[in-house]
C-alpha cells in the first residue's frame, strides 16, 4: 500500500520527551488511509509518549502532528474538537468507566454525538459488541468481566462511531490466542471494508505479521525510527541487529542473569 | 417522500399490492443515520407493508451505523413478518451485513443474574454480619501486629509513623484550633444569654470548660480526624489495594496490617491526645471572650474553670482522644483494606471510613459517659 498519497496523518520533525528529556528527536512519517500502521520498539523507547502526542493528549516539545489536514498539536479547542471526533482511542488497561455497564460505556458517543433515536443507538452498540465478540453482555458492569473482555468492549467502544483513525495500544496483550485472531481479522476487515485507519502499538509478533501494512520501529538510545517497512521486510533485515533480534524473537546479547 | 440531510436522501414509495420501496442514497454514516432511522420508522408505521425492496445502489458510503439501519431493517421484518429485500449491495456492504445473524440478535442475550428483594434484603443482613466479624478478626489481627511491633520496636516502620503523624497531627493543628476557639465562642454565648436571666451567667465558665474539655474537644478532634485522616488512610490503602499492591506486600511475605496499619495507627492515637488538648485550650479561650465581654475579669474566669475542670477530666479527655484516634485510624484503615475493584470502589471507601468514624466515636463517647456514670467520676 503507498504511503505517500493522501496521507491521514503526518507527523513531522517531530521531537517528544518530558519537561528536559527527550525520548523522540526529530521524527517523521505519514500514515496513509486505510493503513494497518504498526509502531514497535523496546520498552522505554517513547511508543506511548508518541501515542499521546498523536491523539492530542499531551503536547510534543517540537514539530507537527497533521489529522487529516489539522495539527493536533495546536492550541485551538475547536480544531483538537473537531480531530477528536475522526478518531477512537482504546487504552492499554480498557479505560472502561466503571459505574457504567458495557452498553452504556459502548453506547455513551452515540448519545452524545448523535441524535440517533435510543433503540438505534442500543443497536448499533449491540452490533458493535458482537463483532468483538461481548453480544449479551451489554447489562454487565466493567468490574463482573474478565480483562480480555473489557479490553475487548473497550475496542468496541472506540469504534462506535466508526472513527477515520483508531489507535490501539497493545489491543492483543492478555488475550488468548484465538480472540486474539479475531481481533486481528476485525482489523484488517475494518482496514479493507470501511478504509479505516490503524495506528497500533504492540510487541505481539503474530497480530504484526497478521495485521500490518507497514511497520515503523523505534529506538530507545537514537530516539530515532531505526526500521521501516513491512513486516517481512523487517523480519529478513540483517543490518540491523535489535531489528533482527526483535523480529526473530532472540534474546539480547547480554543478558543480565 | 423525499429526506434530506446533507447529500443523504430517503425515497419511499407504497404500490397498489402494499410493497414499500425505500431507497437510501448518499452518505450513511451516524451523523446522517440518526435522521433516516426517523424517518424509516414512520413510513414503517404509517402503511404496515408486506414486502420492502430496500434500494442500496447509490449509497456512496455506509459505516457501522448504516449496516446498523439496514440491519435493523431486517429484524423489524422478522419481527412484523414482512419481507425484506436488499438490492444492489456492495460486495462489502453485503459481507458485513451477513456478519450478524437476526436469529442471534433476536434471542435474549446472557444476562447477569440480578438479585430479587428478598434476595437483596438478606444479602444486606449477612454482609452486616460479615462486616462485624471483619472488624473482630481485623481487631485481633491488629492487637497481636501492634503488640508485636511494640515488643521488638525494630520491626515497627518509624519512618511511615511520623510521616503520618505529621500529616495527621501537625497539618491538622491549624484547622482544630480554629474549630476549637469557635465551638467555645458559639456554646459560651449561646448558654450565657438564658442563664443571664437568673443571674447566673458567671456560671457559664463551669459549663463550657467542663464541656469542651469533658466531651467536646475529643469528640470534635475526632470527627475532624475522621474527615481528614480517616478517609485518607482508607483512600491510600484502598488505592493499593486497587493496584494489587496489597497483594504484592502479602506474597512477598509482609503482613499488610504491620506495615501498613500499624504505624497509622500508633501515629494518630500520639497525636489525637495532642490535638484534643489544642482543641480544648482554643475552646477555653473562645468561651473567655465570652465571658470578658460579659464584663467579667479574667481571673473570674481562671478560677472557675480551674474548679469545674480537675486533673481528672482533663485525664479523660486525653483518654477519650487516645481511644477515639484508634477508632478513627483503626476503621479508617479496615475500609481500605476492604475496598472492592472498580474506579468508584476506592471512593466508596473513603464515605465508609469516615461515616464508620463518626458512628464509633458516638458510641464509644456513649460508653465513656455510661463508666464515668458508674465510676462517678
Amino acid at each position: 500500500m503507498s504511503t505517500q498519497a493522501d496521507p491521514i496523518i503526518r507527523v513531522d520533525n517531530l521531537t517528544a520527551g518530558y519537561n528536559e528529556t527527550v525520548i523522540l528527536d526529530d521524527i517523521s512519517f505519514d500514515v496513509a488511509v486505510g493503513e494497518v500502521f504498526v509502531i514497535v520498539g523496546g520498552s522505554g523507547c517513547g511508543k506511548s509518549t508518541l501515542m499521546n502526542n498523536m491523539i492530542g493528549l499531551t503536547k510534543p516539545l517540537n514539530g507537527s502532528i497533521l489529522i487529516d489536514g489539522d495539527d493536533i498539536v495546536t492550541e485551538d479547542e475547536d480544531v483538537k474538537h473537531r480531530i477528536r471526533r475522526k478518531i477512537g482511542v482504546m487504552f492499554q488497561t480498557g479505560a472502561l468507566f466503571g459505574s457504567m455497564t458495557l452498553m452504556e460505556n459502548v453506547r455513551l458517543a452515540l448519545d452524545e454525538f448523535t441524535d440517533l433515536p435510543r433503540d438505534a443507538a442500543e443497536l448499533i452498540a449491540t452490533m458493535k459488541l458482537e463483532l468483538v465478540g461481548l453480544r449479551g453482555y451489554g447489562d454487565y458492569m466493567p468490574a463482573e468481566l474478565s480483562g480480555g473482555m473489557q479490553k475487548r468492549a473497550a475496542i468496541a467502544r472506540a469504534m462506535v462511531l466508526d472513527p477515520q483513525i483508531l489507535f490501539l495500544d497493545e489491543p492483543s496483550a492478555g488475550l488468548d490466542p484465538v480472540t486474539s485472531a479475531g481481533l486481528d481479522a476485525l482489523i484488517r476487515n475494518l482496514a479493507k471494508t470501511l478504509t479505516m485507519t490503524f495506528v497500533i502499538v504492540t510487541h505481539e509478533l503474530a497480530s504484526i505479521y497478521a495485521v500490518a501494512d507497514r511497520v515503523i520501529m523505534l529506538e530507545k538510545d537514537l530516539k530515532k525510527i531505526v526500521a521501516e517497512g513491512t513486516p517481512q521486510q523487517l523480519r529478513d533485515r540483517t543490518d540491523n541487529p535489535w531489528v533482527a533480534r526483535f523480529f526473530h524473537r532472540q534474546p539480547p546479547e547480554k543478558v543480565g542473569y | 417522500m423525499i429526506s434530506r440531510h446533507t447529500n443523504t436522501r430517503l425515497r419511499s414509495e407504497t404500490d397498489r399490492s402494499g410493497n414499500l420501496t425505500l431507497g437510501y442514497s448518499g452518505r450513511l454514516d451516524s451523523a446522517t443515520v440518526g435522521k433516516l432511522w426517523r424517518q424509516t420508522q414512520k413510513v414503517l408505521q404509517s402503511a404496515p407493508p408486506g414486502r420492502v425492496r430496500v434500494l442500496t445502489d447509490e449509497v456512496t458510503y455506509c459505516d457501522g451505523s448504516g449496516v446498523a439501519l439496514l440491519f435493523w431493517l431486517r429484524l423489524r421484518g422478522r419481527r412484523d413478518n414482512f419481507t425484506v429485500d436488499f438490492e444492489g449491495l456492495s460486495s462489502d456492504l453485503q459481507t458485513r451485513l451477513q456478519r450478524f445473524d437476526p436469529e442471534a440478535f433476536a434471542k435474549e442475550g446472557a444476562t447477569p443474574p440480578r438479585p430479587g428483594i428478598a434476595e437483596n434484603v438478606g444479602r444486606a443482613v449477612w454482609d452486616f454480619f460479615q462486616d462485624i466479624g471483619e472488624q473482630l478478626v481485623f481487631v485481633g489481627e491488629l492487637t497481636i501486629a501492634t503488640i508485636k511491633c511494640l515488643v521488638r520496636p525494630k520491626t515497627l516502620r518509624w519512618k511511615d509513623v511520623l510521616i503520618t503523624a505529621e500529616r495527621a497531627g501537625a497539618n491538622a493543628v491549624g484547622i482544630i484550633a480554629l474549630i476549637g476557639f469557635l465551638f467555645g465562642l458559639i456554646m459560651a454565648f449561646s448558654s450565657a444569654m438564658p442563664l443571664r436571666r437568673f443571674g447566673a451567667d458567671v456560671y457559664v465558665a463551669d459549663l463550657a470548660a467542663m464541656a469542651l474539655v469533658r466531651v467536646i474537644g475529643p469528640f470534635i478532634t475526632a470527627v475532624i480526624l475522621a474527615g481528614r485522616s480517616g478517609s485518607a488512610y482508607a483512600a491510600e490503602i484502598g488505592t493499593m489495594k486497587v493496584n494489587n499492591e496489597i497483594d504484592a506486600l502479602t506474597t512477598m511475605g509482609l503482613e499488610p496490617v504491620r506495615f501498613l496499619v500499624v504505624p497509622k495507627l500508633l501515629a494518630t492515637m500520639v497525636v489525637a491526645p495532642l490535638l484534643t488538648v489544642i482543641a480544648d485550650v482554643f475552646g477555653l479561650i473562645g468561651s473567655g471572650l465570652v465571658i470578658l465581654s460579659l464584663g467579667f475579669p479574667l481571673v473570674t474566669y481562671t478560677n472557675h474553670v480551674r474548679s469545674a475542670v480537675d486533673l481528672d477530666i482533663w485525664l479523660i479527655g486525653l483518654l477519650k482522644g487516645l481511644v477515639f484516634g484508634a477508632l478513627v485510624a483503626g476503621v479508617g484503615c479496615l475500609r481500605g483494606l476492604q475496598t472492592k475493584t472498580g474506579a468508584s470502589a476506592v471512593g466508596i471507601s473513603t464515605t465508609r471510613a469516615v461515616v464508620s468514624g463518626i458512628v464509633l466515636v458516638v458510641a464509644a463517647e456513649g460508653v465513656f459517659a455510661v463508666l464515668l456514670h458508674f465510676l462517678g467520676i
